[in-house]
């Protein structure tokens, strides 16, 4: 009978935790690496389009046009859609300035291959991205790209 | 002067710490990949150009109003159908075997009232000024398709590759070197063959 009593009394050893702390380090620096805090504060309602025929963004070569109604804490600013470049909201006749801003930050072997990315709310009318395509044509920045969401409009 | 030992400092709340720092990350976190339909827009002229003559069957125009209603060729449509109306006229071939205009990779209908051949096709979008975006994008998205679907076919058939596979090979940087140099020619070989052809008319004003 003895035999079965010593195999009761030994014990699971504790299991070490000195490592946990080198595990949630490393996630800690994969996660420090792939974010990115944003750099502009959105100001506007941004509810994406969809679609599925799209390109990737070249995200060191682009700068941020945003477009739609005030978002939620600046209704103060009406109802109307409007445009926000930077961390601003901006006139039409006012791009031009805000853009060339935007673009000398960019690398300088790049910024001739600026891309203009178009981030517009769905609810916003075809009017506002033409006066935006307008302006950036006088500007000669012919390079645009509609950011969307994946999906297609179709399955709705 | 015995010098005293240092404690050691216990390290047993830097896993705590730790994963204070873990969480903050991972709430600030936007893994962000934007993904859009790319465009290139037309160069400003100073002086305006002669008026360039488009034979109407190699037009196609869409036009949407104010209610987000399509209107293809003339006749009220819906976005669906979109798709394909476009494949059709694009890939239709009319211009008759012989001639210089002449499709041989075409396998549309042939009819002559519709594009002599893809080269020749120009879509034409019409917005009203009210236009919600989300329909023009959707309209944009499914015309885009439209041409993807053709050059898909044809890069099928002379490379034996998609052509929207290759582009996002080289996107993604998968291939690099000589290969990748390879890839653009023949992207360009395509776009050549089937090039985008799409005007934008200047949009009316609301509800004319």
């Amino acid at each position: 009978m003895s035999k079965f009593n010593k195999k009761k009394s030994g014990d699971l050893p504790a299991i070490s935790t000195a490592s946990l702390p080198d595990i949630v380090f490393m996630l800690l620096f994969f996660f420090m690496v792939v974010t990115v805090l944003r750099d502009s504060n959105l100001l506007v309602q941004q509810k994406l389009p969809k679609g599925d025929q799209v390109e990737k963004l070249k995200k060191d070569r682009s700068v941020f046009i945003y477009a739609g109604k005030p978002g939620a804490g600046y209704e103060k600013f009406g109802k109307e859609a409007k445009i926000q470049i930077g961390d601003k909201f901006t006139d039409v006749s006012n791009i031009r300035f805000a853009l060339e801003e935007l673009r000398r930050k960019l690398r300088p072997e790049l910024q001739d291959k600026v891309m203009v990315a178009l981030k517009v709310d769905e609810e916003t009318n075809t009017g506002l991205v033409t006066d935006v395509k307008q302006e950036l044509r006088d500007l000669n920045l012919l390079k645009l790209i509609y950011i969307t969401t994946p999906g297609n409009q179709l399955e709705e | 002067m015995a010098r005293r030992a240092t404690p050691e400092v216990n390290a047993g709340s830097m896993a705590d710490i730790a994963f204070l720092l873990l969480i903050f990350f991972l709430v600030t976190t936007t893994i962000e990949k934007d993904k859009g339909i790319a465009r290139q827009l037309p160069p400003k002229m100073e002086d305006q150009p002669e008026d360039v003559i488009i034979k109407q069957k190699n037009l196609f125009i869409v036009n949407v109003n104010k209610n987000d209603q399509l209107l293809v060729e003339e006749e009220l449509a819906e976005l669906k159908d979109l798709r394909q109306a476009a494949i059709d006229f694009i890939d239709n071939g009319g211009a008759p075997s012989g001639s210089p205009e002449y499709c041989s990779f075409c396998k549309g209908k042939r009819s002559p009232e519709s594009s002599d051949n893809p080269e020749k096709a120009v879509i034409s979008v019409q917005n009203d000024r009210l236009t919600s975006y989300k329909m023009y994008i959707a309209v944009q998205n499914e015309l885009v398709a439209a041409y993807n679907f053709l050059r898909d076919r044809e890069s099928q058939r002379l490379y034996g590759w998609k052509y929207t596979e290759m582009k996002k090979a080289i996107d993604e940087g998968d291939i690099t070197g000589a290969k990748a140099d390879d890839i653009q020619e023949k992207l360009q070989a395509v776009q050549d063959l089937i090039p985008l052809k799409l005007s934008e008319a200047e949009p009316k004003k609301s509800g004319s």
